[in-house]
């Protein structure tokens, strides 16, 4: 098990977990989920998280993403400890720092693709309109022409880009992105994949939660998860 | 959190489902309607009522045989039916408080009977109000054509008669009524006047406009009607009213006993059919308010609905950062907007029928009832909205989000 103790002086961490287990107690026995993972994001990192359906690679990137609690150790996100906070604040900090990209695209029905990538404005504490920036990062993906349309009027790649805009939105720390090819053609997959390329390109730090090696391959660390343990964690040099 | 854009995703919600949104509705619309026609129609009869004892004369006191008043103020029905019968009422009584020397105005007594009002043109029954001249003035009881009767007509009883504005509709078709003649209870009267219409409908007591007015010597010399049925008292002005009321009593007692009279003013009467009246409406108000609670349900039953189909978008938006509270705050929000709306058309239909219903009905549509109703209505919305607006609030997004 290589483990990422080395950390390179100019990135910053952006998501720690320090020995995180999840474990569910079914009455008579225990189910262990996530076995003492310890891992480290940095900053400005393209990383993809793979394995076999019940590994655990959901779980973790649930947990990552502070959609599920941890049953015992850390999750530091951007420097503060978050193990302990309640629901409302868990909120706030996903409003805040993180950024979801879904396999099924969840855009809101009957709603534009301008009010679709504002919907995490809505629960911003920071209340400065931003119809501005949600048109331009839309329009940066391709998507000027289409603002004002409804999702049932965009093909899927088109939806999945609203679903981008929208991770980008708050400007996020980190944005996780579930089988974000999961449900597209190949076409419309790559284009998402070069989409993800260049934000990271750009700086935006992303995991890439897959069962695709063939997306693995775009990340240039590959963390490998199988019975709720990491069984190897590489970086192309 | 936006509260202008979460009221947006209530309409947007609500109007994705217009069929459903306006049966979920229905049952507060009912609920609100029949509240409002209620009590429009509870409000209608005290104004009616009240008008209708403005025309009857005011600053009135009754003298009445009997104990007609009961100590607490409501009617003695029993004793009332039978005072009539064993009035010991009498013109010297009327006479004595002419004379008394207290400041009241006029006195008038009043023998009221059933007769047949018969004329050339057909028979119709009447209400014979056999009294003296002053009761013109008491009861404000005015002619259109004619006269009313005077002293001369009473001293000698003649028959004369003042008809009521129905009798002369419906036996006087295309006939002058003043100088003809009209047999009550087979007894020949000329028709000297006819009185001014009172009722503007047909609720309370006997017909006012199916009387006819006649001298209460005629009535006693040809009708047979011996029997006062009351005396009219005027007191001098309203301030006065207590007053008279307890000299009217001083100089009764010395004549009669105690059981054998009651005074009473109108506006003991008057209070006492507003009081049942005002009940009567809170309560058939209360039984319409029982449908805004089946609404109320009906309204929780479509938001759990709604909860469990919506149940992926909660999970988007909880991921997204929403907190349970602002989820909590949009479903409260959805549920509110749909009572209210509900509520909103049942006040714009219980107006509109209580219009409707003047044509028949005195409805008078309340201000307080309708703003009573709008605020039970949003109640409504926001009690029964708590229960499916927790259930999405409390839902876990992880699960939420995979749900299909």
């Amino acid at each position: 098990m290589t483990k990422s103790t080395v950390k390179k002086a100019n990135k910053k961490a952006v998501l720690e977990l320090k020995d995180v287990s999840k474990i569910y107690d079914l009455g008579d026995e225990k189910l262990t989920i996530l076995k003492n993972i310890s891992v480290t994001i940095n900053s400005g990192e393209l990383v993809a998280i793979v394995g076999p359906s019940g590994s655990g690679k959901s779980t973790l990137m649930h947990i990552m993403g502070l959609l599920d609690k941890q049953t015992s150790g850390q999750v530091i996100l951007d420097g503060n400890d978050v193990s302990g906070l309640s629901e409302e604040a868990l909120a706030k900090m996903r409003n805040q720092y993180i950024g979801f990209i879904f396999q099924q695209f969840n855009l809101l029905a009957r709603t534009t693709a301008v009010e679709n990538v504002l919907l995490p404005t809505l629960y911003s504490t920071d209340l400065t309109d931003k119809t501005a920036r949600a048109k331009e990062l839309l329009t940066t993906l391709g998507l000027g022409e289409r603002l004002n349309n409804k999702p049932n009027q965009l093909s899927g790649g088109q939806q999945q880009r609203v679903a981008i805009a929208r991770s980008l939105i708050n400007n996020p720390s980190v944005i996780f992105a579930d089988e974000p090819t999961g449900n597209l053609d190949s076409k419309s997959g790559h284009e998402v994949v070069e989409i993800l390329k260049k934000l990271n390109a750009e700086g935006r730090t992303i995991v890439i939660v897959t069962h695709d090696l063939e997306l693995a391959k775009i990340a240039h660390r590959v963390i490998k998860i199988l019975d709720g343990e990491i069984v190897s964690d590489s970086r192309k040099s | 959190m936006k509260i202008t854009i979460l009221a947006k995703t209530a309409f947007i919600s609500i109007t994705r489902n217009k069929l459903r949104s306006f049966l979920t509705t229905l049952g507060v619309v009912i609920g609100v309607l029949s509240v409002i026609l209620l009590t429009s129609i509870g409000n209608g009869l005290t104004v009616f009522v009240e008008q209708q004892f403005a025309n009857l004369g005011s600053n009135l006191l009754i003298v009445s045989p009997g104990e007609i008043v009961g100590e607490d103020g409501g009617f003695n029905q029993e004793a009332a039916a039978l005072s009539l019968s064993t009035s010991k009422l009498s013109i010297i009584d009327a006479n004595a408080l002419e004379r008394s020397g207290y400041p009241l105005g006029d006195v008038s007594v009043v023998i009221e009977g059933g007769v047949d009002v018969r004329t050339e043109q057909g028979k119709r029954q009447g209400f014979s109000v056999a009294t003296t001249p002053e009761y013109s003035t008491l009861r404000n009881t005015k002619t259109t054509k004619g006269r009313f009767f005077n002293e001369a007509d009473v001293s000698s009883s003649r028959k004369v008669a003042v008809i009521g504005s129905k009798i002369a509709d419906k036996l006087f078709v295309g006939v002058e009524p003043v100088g003809q003649e009209v047999t009550l209870n087979r007894v020949r009267f000329e028709v000297v006047g006819v009185a001014e219409p009172k009722s503007s409908g047909s609720f309370g007591g006997p017909d006012i406009d199916s009387s006819v007015y006649i001298p209460y010597t005629t009535a006693r010399s040809a009708l047979g009607h011996e029997k006062i049925s009351y005396i009219l008292v005027q007191a001098m002005d309203k301030s006065q009213i207590e007053r008279a009321k307890e000299k009217i009593k001083t100089i009764m007692d010395k004549r009669l006993n105690e059981e054998d009279f009651s005074v009473t003013d109108q506006r003991e009467i008057l209070k006492t059919i507003q009081t049942i009246l005002g009940t009567l409406t809170m309560g058939l108000a209360g039984i319409a308010a029982i449908s805004l609670v089946v609404g109320g349900i009906g309204i929780m039953n479509i938001m759990l609905v709604a909860v469990s189909e919506r149940t992926q978008e909660i999970g988007l938006r909880k991921a997204l950062g929403a907190t349970p509270k602002s989820i909590l705050i949009q479903f409260l929000i959805e549920s509110a907007v749909l009572s209210t709306l509900g509520g909103v058309i049942g006040i714009v239909l219980g107006i509109l029928g209580a219009f409707a219903l003047r044509a028949f009905f005195p409805a008078t549509p309340a201000l307080n009832s309708i703003l009573l109703a709008f605020g039970v209505s949003l109640l409504t919305g926001i009690v029964f909205g708590v229960f499916p607006a927790r259930k999405a609030a409390s839902l876990n997004p992880i699960e939420a989000l995979r749900y299909e």
